[in-house]
């Protein structure tokens, strides 16, 4: 099967591959290798960061966002692939005693705001309409790439939400609210049209796992800060700002992602250990009956990363000898497909 | 108890009820309401008229008593808008010796200049780094009181307006000190210029924030404010504002002639009786128990935690003297003036005694600074928190909902005794048959007169004094505003004399003709009580608690003097009077009658003063509203 799928490339190369196939014992090894090369099955990574509040004392939701997207980006996914959305400007407020950072630690070591933000919905385009065109895909043809989720059936999505949430809902702005059910019907609209491998969902808020109780469509693995009926807590309360800089959740799964490199072998399983309740005082919770993969075998860099496989082969490979034969076939073959 | 069966319980249910119920028999259709069944309303009817004096009575005491509960069970403040958050901020600032340097600076120029050194204001201004303004304003005042001693009163503001760097000039914070003679408030100017100096080198201001300096103290307040606002409420002439800042969400107004001080003393209550938004003063609250800064309210000391006797006693003390000085209606200091304007402002006044524990101007400037960087976060007006309380202490408080039902209460005798009243009128009409033409007709027309003097008298009292006060001064041989005080008490009794004039005049009318006076008196009262309910609170309940028990048991015959003592003792001048007595008791300094006597007067003085320069209430409202009512009263009372 995985044969089949092969370079990232969905045209009829693979029915040209299976003709060769047939008649090459090179087959069985190619297989090997293929497998162990798309091992989790997905060819390129996107991720969906959204921070849905705004106003200056929710500073720590944009510190949320921004941490995780340089995480990602810092992990490979690049910016074409990356949709941020960000409901309102911290770096720039007015209030901010120190213009143009965004930090994440009291000892503002990190400046999580960086050199290269690209955000892509700001401000008031962060709405729960656009949040669900992007997702899904209806889009009106204006819009630009960079605002696009131009994901395929091979792509594994992240998606990190942050925010003030409750049982079932998540705050968007001040004026509306997502539900539940709305987000497992998005997704589901994805898995129909085939807009994901694998989808990761990351959810920072008060009573976070409300929200990915309905999901009910393959592939989809959710975390969450808090459970039903508990509070999610802020951190790192910051005197000279004023505000409040990080919530813990995500302050220690920002610690936990700092450790991680392009090569780590780090899975699922470790990222669920994160933030215990000693630490987090709420208590974080995880989904995974919807994913088929077991979270052991999992990595992190499987939806953090976007992880290019490069083998070096220091061998030659030995192709069948009648290499003439093979041509013509594979001429005879594209001759009678043109 | 049910007097009636309900209309739809079951058969079983009815007829025990029906045996229950005494003045009401079973055999009744089941279908009609509790009113609108005649045999019903008749029972209802004679039991109110035989419950009635027992029934206000007891209104009359629970009203009281709820009020007087009121401390014991007041919730903690809280802080309610969002946007001025959960976390402290840190202050870094040290203001005390540069404040007390420009202190002296400004007292020195003051002396040399001899009235507001505006030159040296505005130079210093500049040099801070604030875009400086001035405003002149002049004001042609009723009658001269004795602290300007002259009708036409000129002056000047000065404000300096520090943009915020990188927002837009919509909002404005400001920070305001009433310059006054002599060296009153000079700590207050070096404490405002030394602010400013450590505010411009902030770069997180969202807000502009203003510093303002004016003249003779309120007047000048107002005069800026008007400008600012563009608006003519109180007739005075002021050069127009240059420099705007945009709408000001929320205002302080200091108060410091001080090196040192051992206490803040926190004034909420403002003209006519408004206070601004709790969440302002719970600011500040919290910003006193971080810097262990002692604050005051209404010159208290915060009672003893916990429920005990002292602490109770100490809380009515403070709510006491809340509602009197609501009650009052006049600018409780500089910040009174802006809440006309839904500004939200508080005056703080440093106060210097003789406790051991100093504290220096760098912790009141700190205090301010944290003020204002919290103030600068918010997005919207403040509207979260409670718009009208009582306070007994800074850290409780009594919301709407709390301490209306106590005026409600009495104003349930007000409308029980109408009540009564109405039905033994419309009882007479039924019982005499046919009344004679000539009274029926004239029951109405002997209202007339009263209800005209009446108003007649309160019209004179509220507009003679000032109007005529070239006469009053050629009848008195004293000063303009001795003379106006004086004419407005010659008035006042006055109109006591009216009933025997105008009862020479006019006679008849009869038992009908007093009873539907008084029922007149008694909704007048009712009407005026309830306005008050909503506009001042204090007010209404202080006029309620004296008025309504003469209202509800004034009647002509039978022995008139303990009533005539009654009415006489709850006149409003005379509450008025009792009033301040009460104020010198509750703040733990109390007043001869000598004494009483001229703090009354000047109370009178002030009274007439601030209707003319603020457009206060309290004098329309008395003259023109309690005291009609009261010389209907008394015209009842001597009905023949």
């Amino acid at each position: 099967m995985s044969i089949e799928r092969c370079c990232g490339n969905n045209k009829t190369m693979s029915g040209h591959f299976f003709l060769i196939a047939e008649k090459s014992k090179l087959y069985f090894t190619f297989q090997d290798q293929a497998e162990q090369f798309f091992r989790s099955g997905h060819t390129n990574n996107w991720a969906v960061l959204v921070c849905t509040s705004r106003f200056w004392f929710n500073y720590r939701h944009v510190a949320n966002t921004l941490s995780v997207y340089r995480s990602v980006k810092r992990l490979g996914i690049p910016d074409s692939h990356i949709v941020l959305m960000l409901a309102d400007d911290m770096a720039c407020n007015p209030r901010n005693p120190k213009p143009a950072t965004v930090f994440s630690h009291k000892n503002m070591e990190l400046n999580v705001y960086g050199d290269d933000v690209e955000v892509d919905y700001r401000s008031y385009e962060v709405t729960v309409e656009n949040f669900l065109r992007v997702l899904t895909g209806r889009i009106p043809p204006s819009t630009p790439r960079s605002k696009r989720l131009l994901s395929d059936d091979r792509s594994n999505i992240l998606i990190y939400m942050t925010g003030h949430g409750g049982n079932g809902f998540l705050k968007f702005q001040d004026s509306e609210e997502i539900t539940n059910v709305e987000l497992a019907d998005a997704f589901e609209q994805m898995w129909q049209k085939r807009r994901y491998n694998e989808l990761l969902f990351i959810i920072d808020t008060c009573q976070g796992a409300s929200m990915y109780e309905r999901f009910y469509s393959p592939n989809i693995m959710a975390l969450a800060s808090s459970q039903v009926g508990e509070d999610s807590l802020s951190h790192q309360p910051d005197l000279e700002i004023g505000v409040h800089l990080m919530d813990r959740y995500t302050f220690y799964v920002l610690e936990f992602l700092e450790e991680i490199h392009p090569a780590s072998q780090t899975n699922m399983n470790d990222l669920f250990q994160v933030c215990p309740k000693s630490l987090c005082v709420s208590t974080p919770g995880h989904r995974t009956d919807l994913f088929q993969r077991d979270p052991q075998n999992v990595l992190i860099t499987d939806f953090f990363g976007s992880v290019r496989k490069v083998e070096i082969t220091t061998g030659a490979l030995a192709l069948d000898r009648d290499v003439a034969a093979l041509e013509s076939n594979y001429f005879q073959f594209d001759v009678v497909n043109n | 108890m049910s007097l009636c069966s309900a209309p739809r319980p079951g058969r079983a249910l009815r007829q025990r009820l029906s045996g229950l119920a005494r003045p009401c028999p079973a055999a009744h259709p089941p279908a009609m309401g509790l009113l609108s069944d005649p045999q019903c309303r008749r029972a209802l009817a004679r039991l109110l008229l035989r419950l009635n004096t027992p029934l206000c009575v007891l209104s009359y005491l629970a009203g009281l008593t709820w009020f007087l509960l009121l401390p014991a069970l007041a919730p903690r403040t809280y802080l309610s808008e969002n946007a001025m958050g959960s976390t402290m901020v840190g202050e870094g600032s040290d203001l005390g010796p540069r404040a007390l340097a420009l202190a002296r600076d400004f007292g020195a120029h003051k002396r040399k200049v001899g009235g507001m050194p505006v030159e040296w204001l505005e130079q210093t201004m500049f040099q801070l780094g604030l875009e400086v303004h001035r405003q002149p304003f002049s004001r042609t005042l009723p009658f001269p009181d004795e602290a300007h001693e002259r009708y036409l009163v000129r002056g000047t503001n000065v404000f300096g307006v520090l943009r915020a760097p990188r927002a837009a000039s919509t909002e404005a914070l400001l920070l305001l000190v009433p310059g006054s003679e002599g060296s009153k408030n000079n700590q207050a100017v070096g404490l405002l210029l030394a602010l400013a100096g450590y505010c411009r080198g902030q770069v997180y201001w969202a807000k502009d924030l203003i510093f303002l300096v004016t003249e003779h103290d309120l007047l000048g307040t107002q005069a800026w404010l008007e400008a600012y606002h563009d608006v003519n409420l109180t007739g005075i002439h002021s050069g127009g504002v240059p420099g705007r800042a945009g709408a000001i969400q929320a205002a302080l107004a200091l108060e410091l002639s001080s090196d040192v001080l051992t206490s803040v003393d926190v004034a909420v209550e403002g003209l006519n009786g408004q206070v601004p938004n709790l969440d302002l003063l719970t600011l500040f609250h919290s910003f006193c128990l971080k810097s262990g800064l002692l604050c005051t309210f209404q010159g208290k000391l915060p009672p003893p935690e916990g429920p005990s006797g002292p602490g109770y006693a100490q809380s009515l003390r403070t709510m006491g003297l809340m509602v009197l000085g609501q009650a009052g209606g006049g600018p409780g200091g500089a910040h009174g003036l802006f809440l006309r304007f839904r500004i939200e402002a508080l005056t703080l006044r440093g106060i210097n005694s003789f406790r051991q524990h100093k504290f220096h101007l760098g912790a009141l400037g700190r205090t301010l600074e944290g003020m204002f960087r919290k103030l600068n976060n918010l997005l919207e007006r403040l509207h979260q928190s409670y718009f009208l309380y009582l306070l007994p202490s800074l850290s409780r408080f009594v919301s709407i909902g709390s301490y209306m039902p106590a005026l409600g209460l009495l104003l349930l005798v007000l409308a029980l005794r109408a009540l009564d009243l109405w039905m033994r009128l419309s009882r007479s009409d039924e019982g005499e048959g046919d009344p004679p033409p000539e009274e029926a007709r004239g029951g109405l027309l002997w209202l007339l007169p009263p209800i005209l003097v009446s108003g007649g008298a309160g019209a004179a009292l509220y507009l003679l004094p000032v109007r005529g006060q070239a006469v009053a001064t050629q009848h008195f041989p004293v000063g303009e505003a001795e003379a106006v005080v004086l004419a407005l008490i010659g008035i006042y009794v006055a109109g006591m004399a009216l009933p025997h004039s105008t009862h020479r005049a006019l006679s008849g009318g009869g038992q009908r003709g007093w009873m539907t006076l008084k029922l007149l008196a008694l909704l007048a009262l009712a009407l005026l009580l309830t306005c008050l309910a909503l506009l001042n609170f204090s007010l209404g309940f202080l006029l309620g608690a004296t008025l309504v028990p003469p209202a509800a048991a004034v009647r002509p015959g039978g022995s008139r003097l303990p009533l005539a003592v009654l009415l006489v003792l709850t006149t409003p001048g005379l509450s008025l009077f009792l009033a301040v007595l009460l104020e010198r008791e509750l703040l733990e300094a109390p007043a001869g009658l000598g004494e009483a006597w001229q703090r009354f007067l000047g109370a009178l003085g002030q009274g007439l003063l601030q209707e003319h320069l603020h457009g206060a209430h309290l004098s329309p409202l008395l003259c023109l509203g309690a005291y009609p009512c009261w010389l209907l009263l008394w015209n009842v009372l001597f009905w023949k």
